[in-house]
């Protein structure tokens, strides 16, 4: 048997002695075509997890553990050796579309770095291939779009941008980390169907962080459940509804059900199942 | 019958930007009724933020009017809106960016208390009074008492948010305005301030006026809903009506869009 594209194991990060550690023994794996989502509240290391695996922690970070993607180990591993990986064999999409991309830099241009950076492609053959991609992210127009700047794009056609540089070099693994929070609902709807559409279509894995469990499980079929750091369960979306162990996952998923609830009711909170590890 | 707390009719206002114009809110009518607790929701550009600025007398309109508790407010100096100040107040999305970093949380929650352009002159001259209501109002959003010492950056985003609620609610205001207080935050902090609302709404009897993009947060919190599209006003009515037999496509398509829990 091959061995999964990702193996992230005992993975433990700190921000400086006198700080609590970001990440405590985190430790799962993701086979190639597979999507996991990590659902969890803001601090409890959703973020740091993917920074870790793309290599872009802080030099104030302080790593153990192992991450290793396509047998490449990540963790403490120069930026020399980790920048043809970022963009090649794994690519990483944003929440907020406008500080992802250069303002001063036509789209198009931007999506074509990518390409020429890691491919050496020529110019005229790299358009192409841009405009080729911002349709498959179904942006109407790619021509015209490739030539806009990102202030001339709605937050939606930008976040499709974003998502056409993270897929050009058809990369192995695709990280979104809250790709659609500053989205509206429509545009927030379309842009995760064309997400699982086009990950399908390149045959590219997916970490997906959010939350939203109800957003999460738009692309993912399971999902791993962060809190303070650690990993406290994973599962499928299905087993996780239907029979989550730990407290805090059942916590979550009612506060998630705000739709099955009746109007005016006091919505479930987390608190109600989980007081927390201090309590 | 009584007269509705707030009546705007054919609300327009364009922003003009050289040769440029955008129509930001075209014609809009609508009531508010005393208790109501109204939902006003659409996408991006839809008008939603630029119709709640004009009820609550922060911008002009290009033509129409706003009545509130009787008063044409569009044309009122604001020397004459101390009254509407006091009545009406704002939660903002975000309470990182409405929350001066540099003030203590209770000079910030009594600042309204302190101004000379809100009609509430008993608290600007009775500072013991004003420490009273310092200490009601955090009790009203559960936060502790000695909270009113610390800054802003020592709080969470869901403890911000209710720092920026009880501002609001300092000058003993009847309508609450709230612009997606909510977006910003997790699905469980979420739940917390809504609940707050809730509670703060039903006990105090605010009207409301909750502006979002999201539907199940209107679907639990507003009696009433409008839907917003191109500065245009699709729909309005109770809230069950509008959910299940929505009078346009367009509601129709919101509706849709409300990601849930898809199992397998």
């Amino acid at each position: 048997m091959t061995d999964p594209l990702l193996i992230v194991s005992n993975l433990s990060i700190d921000f400086g002695r006198h700080r609590r550690p970001a990440l405590t023994d985190v430790s799962f794996e993701l086979a190639d075509n597979e999507r996991l989502g990590i659902i969890g509240e803001s601090g409890s290391g959703k973020t740091v997890t993917a920074l870790a695996i793309m290599g872009l922690l802080p030099e104030t970070a302080t790593a153990s553990g192992s991450i290793r993607l396509r047998g490449n180990e990540m963790v403490n591993t120069g930026d020399r050796e980790l920048a043809p990986l970022r963009g090649n064999l794994m690519s990483m999409v944003f929440q907020e579309p406008m500080t992802a991309l250069d303002p001063t830099m036509r789209v198009g241009r931007q999506v074509a770095e990518v390409l020429t950076l890691h491919q050496h492609s020529a110019k005229e053959a790299a358009r192409s291939a841009v405009v080729a991609m911002l349709a498959r992210v179904g942006l109407p127009d790619p021509e015209r779009i490739a030539d806009a700047y990102p202030h001339q794009l709605s937050g939606g056609q930008r976040q499709r941008v974003v998502l056409a540089m993270a897929l050009v070099n058809s990369p192995d693994l695709v990280i979104c980390d809250e790709p659609t929070t500053a989205l509206d609902v429509t545009v927030q709807a379309h842009v995760l169907a064309t997400l699982d559409a086009v990950l399908d279509e390149a045959n590219a894995a997916c970490l997906f962080i959010s939350h939203d469990l109800a957003v999460v499980s738009q692309v993912c079929d399971k999902v791993l459940v962060m809190l303070d750091g650690r990993v406290v369960e994973a599962g499928t979306v299905a087993a996780l509804f239907n029979d989550a162990q730990h407290p805090y996952t059942r916590g979550l998923i009612a506060a998630s059900r705000i739709d099955q609830l009746e109007p005016g009711s006091r919505l479930p909170q987390v608190e109600d199942y989980w007081k927390g590890n201090d309590a | 019958m009584t007269e509705p707390l707030y009546t705007v009719r054919d609300l327009t206002r364009i922003y003009r930007r050289g040769p440029a114009s955008v129509t930001a809110l075209d014609a809009v009518s609508l009531e508010v009724a005393r208790g109501d607790r109204l939902g006003i929701v659409g996408e991006s550009g839809s008008g939603k933020s630029t119709l709640i600025r004009l009820m609550a007398g922060l911008d002009r309109p290009t033509s129409g009017t706003v009545r509130f508790a009787g008063r044409e407010i569009q044309r009122l100096p604001e020397r004459d809106l101390a009254f509407l100040r006091s009545e009406v107040q704002m939660v903002f999305q975000d309470p990182r960016g409405s929350l001066d970093p540099r003030m203590r949380v209770g000079e910030i929650i009594t600042e309204p208390l302190r101004s000379a352009l809100i009609d509430e002159g008993r608290y600007r001259r009775d500072p013991a009074a004003r420490e009273r209501r310092l200490r009601e109002v955090l009790n009203a959003v559960d936060l502790p008492a000695d909270s009113a010492g610390r800054y802003p950056h020592e709080f969470s985003g869901g403890q911000r948010q209710r720092i920026a609620i009880a501002r609001a609610l300092a000058p003993e205001p009847s309508v609450l305005i709230a612009d997606e207080p909510v977006s910003a935050l997790d699905v469980s902090v979420r739940a917390q301030v809504l609940n707050l609302l809730n509670d703060l709404v039903r006990d105090i009897g605010l009207t409301l006026v909750f502006v979002t993009h999201d539907l199940s947060v209107v679907r639990h919190l507003c009696t009433r809903v409008a839907v917003l599209r191109n500065g245009k006003l699709l729909e309005e009515g109770p809230t069950p009506q509008v959910f299940s037999q929505p009078a346009s496509d367009y509601t129709a398509q919101l509706l849709a869009a409300v990601p849930k829990v898809r199992l397998g």
